[in-house]
């Protein structure tokens, strides 16, 4: 059992522990963002600005097909409604006073001294969003979540949990933007997901960061006997730095994951992006897969699988485009097999579109830039499933945008 | 309505056309022989204009347009259309999609993929996993939806089955001749085609008006297809060439 006070010593110990990816940012420049802001009874009432921030991550500020909203606007609560009274959605604070029994799953996943990130959000009592799906219960549509940076210079600290009890299904969508006018800050986003047995959790996240945030999300995924995880991650828009390196704990027999990732690096950006899969129970499997483009930024695309289990399988698949001289991509796979009938494999491959392939559109009447678009859209599209609708425009002007820069 | 003037094209540095002279007249099919390596397929390649073939001599006129240093595309919107012999796998790209978006939006994909037999294919990434028979359906396919005036048609009949060379060969006539009922009709409103074939099987379901033999990069000989089609295969090109050169 760690006590408050360990948990606090150990913090300290890595307030200022550079992680092991990733520029190393100085957070003591910025201040914390806010806790006092005063809150939103409905998200249609916010400016035309900021939900169309919202539309464009997916969050729907209507409501509309979905099963609840939560908003945290820099670190305040700032909107939450649930039309399923079978589901929770509170704050992460309120969670913590109502259960007792939640210090089991908090800071449990992630730890606290993983670097000075982990350890400021503990400092700083971060919050956010808890969600409970109980046993046996099936939502039928998302619950939609929003992370907001209305403010320069500071972090903002969030702290997430989401548990899916014996048998239920849980949709959520994670939607992160920053309003107009920021500058520069910092997102740390903590994030301990439970998937209990046979029950399964579906998570898409879009990042539409701004140019000179910095983003360093911590998520890790415990899933048990028969669970199942799906992840989308979005992320074509312009930002400073992300780092971040989900993991998915397979411990229970018969778990099942698979985290897609399609992200651009734009010129000023980097991306370290990467998904691990820990094999701890036999028969499980995973499939990490990502398709990243870079415009003159760089990428470095990881994923990591360590089979400690027999009979699990795995594969991992990383697929890099580079569009312009100024970018860079890296993909780095590694594969980790600590037993026997084990099956791990990998393919990666960075590089230009290929010059015949554009011109065997461009064959048939269509313009490079059209040529070169339709590749890429085709590039991205590798069937994730439960993006939302909203978003598909969004996603298509991005891409087109793309391939206009990409000559 | 295409004319090639003592065109030499070089791959790579290496020189594998020279001094070529050619011409299609409008409604005109023109049929191209020549032994495997002679640069049959680089000359199609060359007239469409994909990259990696240099014209270094001569000049390529397309409806009375220079058309020698032009990029693909606008080639494609003159109306040149190529079936190639081995083109790219195009992950991620649907034929339906594609083909719909190649008419201009003004065609059911199905409608045109049903004589074809490719209705199955509409939602397949291009030619990824396509058999040898079934990317050349895809290409006659995208060129009914394209509708070029000259059909740069790169040996369509091989590796075909029976059935499928059924299907390829009245495809290939409906698309060159249309509705054209007379032979006057069909110069005046038809399509133009280069051909090249082996075979020759395609001649058995459009007929050809003129016939080259290329050999080593070099126009050999040119004459009706059909008699040319027999010596090469009584002679083979050795005796093309022997000729040839009697003739000089
Ligand atoms: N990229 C290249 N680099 C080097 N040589 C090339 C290249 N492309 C074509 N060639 C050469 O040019 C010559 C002509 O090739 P081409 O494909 O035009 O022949 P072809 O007449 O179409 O033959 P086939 O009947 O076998 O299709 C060949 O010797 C070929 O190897
Ligand atoms: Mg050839």
């Amino acid at each position: 059992m760690q006590s408050r006070n360990e948990l606090k010593k150990r913090a300290e110990s890595a307030i200022k522990k550079s992680a092991a990816y990733g520029e190393d940012f100085d957070l003591d420049t910025l201040g914390i963002a806010s806790t006092e802001i005063a809150t939103s009874e409905n998200l249609q009432d916010l400016d035309t600005e900021t939900k169309k921030k919202l539309l464009n991550v997916g969050v729907v500020p209507s409501g509309e097909g979905r099963v609840g909203s939560f908003l945290m606007l820099d670190n305040a609560i700032s909107h939450k409604s649930l039309y399923d009274s079978s589901l929770e959605l509170m704050s992460t604070h309120e969670a913590m006073e109502k259960y007792y029994w939640l210090k089991d799953y908090s800071w449990k996943l992630v730890a606290v001294d993983t670097d000075k990130y982990t350890a400021t959000s503990y400092l700083e009592n971060a919050n956010g969003y808890f969600i409970r799906a109980p046993a046996g219960q099936k939502a039928k549509l998302p619950v939609q979540t929003c992370l907001l940076l209305g403010s320069r210079n500071v972090s903002q600290t969030v702290h997430n949990i989401i548990i899916v009890e014996e048998g239920a299904e849980l949709d959520v969508i994670t939607g992160c933007a920053t309003k107009n006018g920021i500058e520069k800050a910092m997102h740390l986003g903590i994030s301990e997901m439970y998937v209990k047995k046979g029950a399964t959790l579906n998570f898409t996240m879009i990042h539409n960061w701004a140019e000179q945030v910095g983003v360093r999300p911590r998520t890790v995924v415990h899933l048990e006997e028969g669970a199942t995880f799906i992840s989308n991650y979005i992320s074509l828009k312009p930002v400073r730095s992300i780092q971040s390196y989900p993991t998915v704990k397979l411990e229970g027999r018969g778990a099942v994951t698979r985290l897609s990732t399609i992200a651009v690096a734009h010129p000023g950006s980097e991306l370290d992006l990467g998904s691990r899969a820990v094999f701890n129970a036999p028969d499980t499997r995973a499939e990490l897969i990502s398709r990243t483009i870079t415009t003159g930024g760089k990428i470095i695309a990881r994923g990591e699988m360590i089979g400690n289990a027999i009979n699990a399988k795995g594969h991992l698949e990383c697929r890099g485009l580079v569009l312009s001289n100024e970018g860079m991509q890296r993909a780095i796979p590694i594969l980790e097999a600590n037993v026997e009938d084990i099956e791990l494999t990998h393919e990666a491959a960075v590089g230009k579109i290929a010059r015949d392939q554009v011109e065997y559109l461009m064959a048939r009447g269509l313009s490079e830039d059209e040529a070169v678009g339709m590749i890429v859209r085709g590039f991205l599209d590798f069937g994730m499933r439960g993006i939302p609708e909203e978003l598909k425009d969004d996603i298509d002007k991005t891409i087109s945008q793309i391939g206009m820069k990409a000559m | 309505m295409l004319e090639i003037n003592n065109l030499s094209v070089e791959v790579g540095g290496k020189r594998i056309l020279t001094n070529i002279n050619l011409r299609v007249e409008m409604g005109y099919t023109h049929v191209l022989f020549g032994p495997n390596g002679a640069g049959k397929s680089a000359l199609l390649m060359t007239i469409m204009g994909f990259s990696g073939y240099n014209a270094v001599e001569g000049e390529i006129i397309f409806k009375g347009e220079d058309i020698t240093h032009m990029p693909v595309n606008e080639r494609a919107k003159l109306g040149i259309g190529v079936m190639t012999q081995r083109p790219p796998n195009m992950t991620g790209i649907k034929l339906g999609e594609f083909v719909k978006l190649v008419s201009k939006k003004n065609i059911n994909p199905e409608e045109l993929a049903k004589p074809l037999d490719m209705i199955r294919f509409l939602d397949r990434d291009i030619n990824v996993g396509f058999s040898g028979g079934e990317i050349k359906r895809s290409e006659l396919l995208q060129l009914a939806a394209q509708k070029p005036d000259l059909y740069l048609l790169d040996e369509p009949e091989s590796g075909v089955d029976l059935v499928s060379i059924e299907q390829i060969g009245s495809t290939i006539k409906k698309l060159l001749f249309g509705d054209a009922t007379c032979a006057g009709e069909r110069r005046k409103k038809g399509k133009s085609a280069l051909i090249i074939t082996h075979t020759g099987q395609i001649l058995d379901y459009v007929e050809a008006d003129k016939g080259y033999v290329l050999s080593n990069g070099m126009m050999l000989c040119t004459g009706n297809p059909r008699e040319l089609l027999n010596q090469i295969k009584s002679k083979g090109y050795k005796g093309c060439i022997r000729c040839n050169r009697e003739m000089s």
